[in-house]
């Protein structure tokens, strides 16, 4: 245990942990995106797995980085436009069709794999962007200011999607739409259009998440998000449907994954126990959602229901 | 899709049907493959009809399994009258105890209940590990010094007995279809699951009704919650090998049944009696996408894939068709309306006509 308090060790766990929150944190902000717009887009996990393996494709393939989390936003955009097809056009319930795209992702993604990759070969990873003078600065340079650009840009994103939902027209479009749809149609604005917006950006974001991961970890397996898909949806929830809540939340899973992981690199947990610490992130979720439960007050009204005009 | 991979489509689905149906052998590693499907069904129509979406099954599974083994360990020597329905309540208590949880969360918290059973998949399978890596495991892997992670072999009291010579066709079989039926009883023929259904109908209708809401919503995933739970018992002491593993992935025990569970209850129209016909459909899909594989290398995961675009396109015909219903019936007021209309105005007809003859 006295390993795991140096200096060193746990400025490179902050470290790990910053850049272990950007998928959640990626995903999450799209999910925050579609949920105020009252839409619940359950199948992040699966679109995760579909962006990160054709953006890793990408890589082991031609190369290109930046092509890669490209290629993982568009798969995602892509899947995105499927689900709002199917949710909008067809009024298809929310939850078990999000399953659905889930269970489609899962599959998809581990056949292309097999048939196309077979064994895990290593990719190039994503490299780090020093920041000029702020990164020089002593443990938090190393803690902050030492990622690779996505980082950055999911972080750039958190004030971004804020602005966008609280002081744009149409950020007001979607809030209405997300709270009370009859009114904000009887006002023009086009529910099915807007929420069409919000499920599409979402998915992109979770594609650009899962092409992050993969980018990464600089590989690819089967299952390789085990769920941190919809860990970032509890977090939307967690918190309370606006994007610094969900950085704050980002942050926190991202840091108790990387000292799971330090822990198991320093033979903290050995063996066995291993495992049940693996599970703590999908535990702390639970109780999460169980403590904040009572505050769901922040919870757009409309949030999953399917609007059809006149009913 | 097979065509994308660059196979033949023709080649590829005679393999599939000929893998799943193609003799006894085949018909029956389908049903075994089926047993599963039909018990997590069978909770999914339970939770469903409550308006309750478990899609907590693997996890459900995997906690029958786990105390059905423990039970398994405990008493081995009980006779095989009683251990084998010993190790099957266990299951049922199990997987009742671990539906529970989001049951209660969801009851009294209002914790979304599809969020929490689906963390609770992930916690169950590191218990899993965990147990079966050290508690559990079989003392001979450590001795070996392999130290897969498995237990023992399990009392072959526990063994379920073979139905038909030369298969694998097992207990299990039985256990699921009773099971099936019990369910469809319970939930039609029964006043608390037609309460459960009435939750499921209208909330807030049936705690204007008197209905006990939060007991029902609790009751839905714990039932559902057993029979998955049931599903793991079957899955172990049906196993060829009688024994539990892990291959430590969230779905080398379980093969996914829990999520295609939902795609069976869903496809039989979330009725227990029609989840058996979709069960066994999707059982072939299962062992015949592992034959496809064999004929023409195509990967397995296939299915999981196709089973995805069929969630996605049963639940969408499912709102088209309530869509059509409602115009239909829209149609057919606006016929009887017109009619009465016409009924009223040749009323009001024949008194004009009544009051002009009249002198």
């Amino acid at each position: 245990m006295s390993d795991f308090f140096t200096a060193s060790v746990l400025v490179a766990t902050v470290a790990s942990g910053v850049r272990l929150s950007t998928p959640y944190l990626l995903a999450a902000l799209g999910e925050t995106f579609a949920q105020r717009s009252g839409v619940l887009n359950l199948g992040v996990d699966g679109v995760m797995l579909l962006g990160a393996f054709f953006g890793y494709w990408t890589v082991l393939t031609h190369d290109n980085l930046v092509a890669g989390l490209l290629v993982g936003a568009a798969v995602g955009a892509v899947m995105g436009l499927v689900y709002a097809i199917v949710t909008l056009l067809f009024h298809a319930e929310q939850g078990i069709s999000g399953i659905g795209i889930y269970l489609f992702g899962l599959g998809f993604s581990e056949l292309m794999y097999r048939q196309q990759v077979g064994t895990p070969l290593p990719i190039r990873g994503l490299g780090e962007v020093e920041i000029p003078l702020l990164a020089d600065i002593p443990y938090i340079g190393e803690m902050l200011f030492r990622h690779s650009g996505i980082v950055y840009l999911a972080i750039v994103l958190v004030p971004l999607m804020a602005w966008v939902i609280n002081r744009t027209q149409f950020g007001l479009n979607v809030r209405s739409v997300g709270e009370t749809p009859d009114a904000a149609d009887s006002l023009g604005v086009s529910v099915r259009r807007t929420r069409a917006v919000t499920i599409v950006v979402a998915n992109a974001l979770a594609g650009l998440g899962g092409a992050a991961l993969a980018l990464e970890l600089g590989t690819f397996q089967q299952n390789l998000t085990n769920g941190l898909g919809f860990i970032a949806i509890a977090l939307v929830y967690f918190g309370a449907w606006r994007p610094t809540g969900v950085l704050v939340g980002s942050l926190l899973f991202g840091l108790v994954t990387a000292v799971v992981n330090q822990w198991k690199t320093l033979g903290i947990l050995s063996g066995s126990t291993a495992s049940l610490a693996t599970m703590a992130p999908a535990l702390l979720t639970v109780l999460a959602l169980a403590v904040i439960a009572r505050r769901n007050s922040a919870q757009p009204a409309a949030l999953t229901l399917p609007f059809q005009r006149g009913r | 899709m097979i065509l994308t991979l660059g196979a033949s489509p023709i080649d590829g689905f005679s393999a599939l049907v000929d893998g799943a149906f193609g003799g006894r052998k085949e018909l029956a590693d389908t049903a075994i493959k089926a047993m599963p499907l039909l018990l997590v069904g069978t909770g999914i129509c339970i939770s469903f009809r409550a308006r309750v979406i478990n899609i907590g099954g693997e996890g459900q599974i995997v906690a029958g399994a786990l105390v059905s083994t423990v039970t398994a360990l405990a008493v081995p020597d009980l006779p095989a009258v009683v251990l084998i329905p010993a190790v099957l309540l266990a299951g049922v208590v199990g997987g009742g105890i671990w539906g529970a949880i989001p049951g209660a969360l969801k009851a009294y918290l209002g914790v979304n209940e599809i969020l929490s059973t689906i963390m609770l998949n992930i916690v169950a399978v590191q218990v899993m590990n965990y147990l079966l890596r050290d508690p559990l495991i079989d003392p001979a892997e450590i001795e070996r010094g392999t130290r897969i992670p498995q237990t023992e072999r399990l009392s072959p009291n526990a063994d379920f007995p073979i139905l038909l010579g030369g298969t694998r066709l097992h207990l299990g079989v039985v256990v699921a279809v009773v099971a099936a039926v019990a369910a469809w009883v319970f939930l039609w023929r029964s006043t608390t699951g037609y309460r459960l259904r009435a939750v499921g109908a209208g909330r807030d209708a049936a705690r204007y009704a008197g209905i006990p809401v939060e007991r029902m919503t609790l009751l839905a995933l714990t039932a559902s919650g057993s029979m998955c739970g049931l599903a793991g018992a079957v899955l172990v002491f049906g196993s060829e090998s009688h024994r539990l593993v892990t291959d430590g992935s969230s779905t080398g025990f379980t093969g996914s049944a829990g999520f295609n569970g939902i795609v069976a209850a869903l496809f039989g129209a979330l009725h227990p009696l029609l989840t058996i016909p979709a069960a066994v459909l999707f059982g072939g899909l299962l062992v015949g996408a592992n034959a496809m594989q064999r004929a023409i290398q195509i990967p397995a995961s296939l299915a999981i894939a196709m089973n995805g675009l069929v969630v996605v396109f049963v639940v969408a015909s499912v709102s088209i068709r309530q869509r059509l219903r409602i115009r239909l019936d829209d149609q057919a007021m606006l016929r009887l309306r017109s009619a009465s209309h016409r009924r009223r105005g040749d009323a009001l007809g024949a008194t004009r006509t009544g009051m002009e003859t009249e002198p």
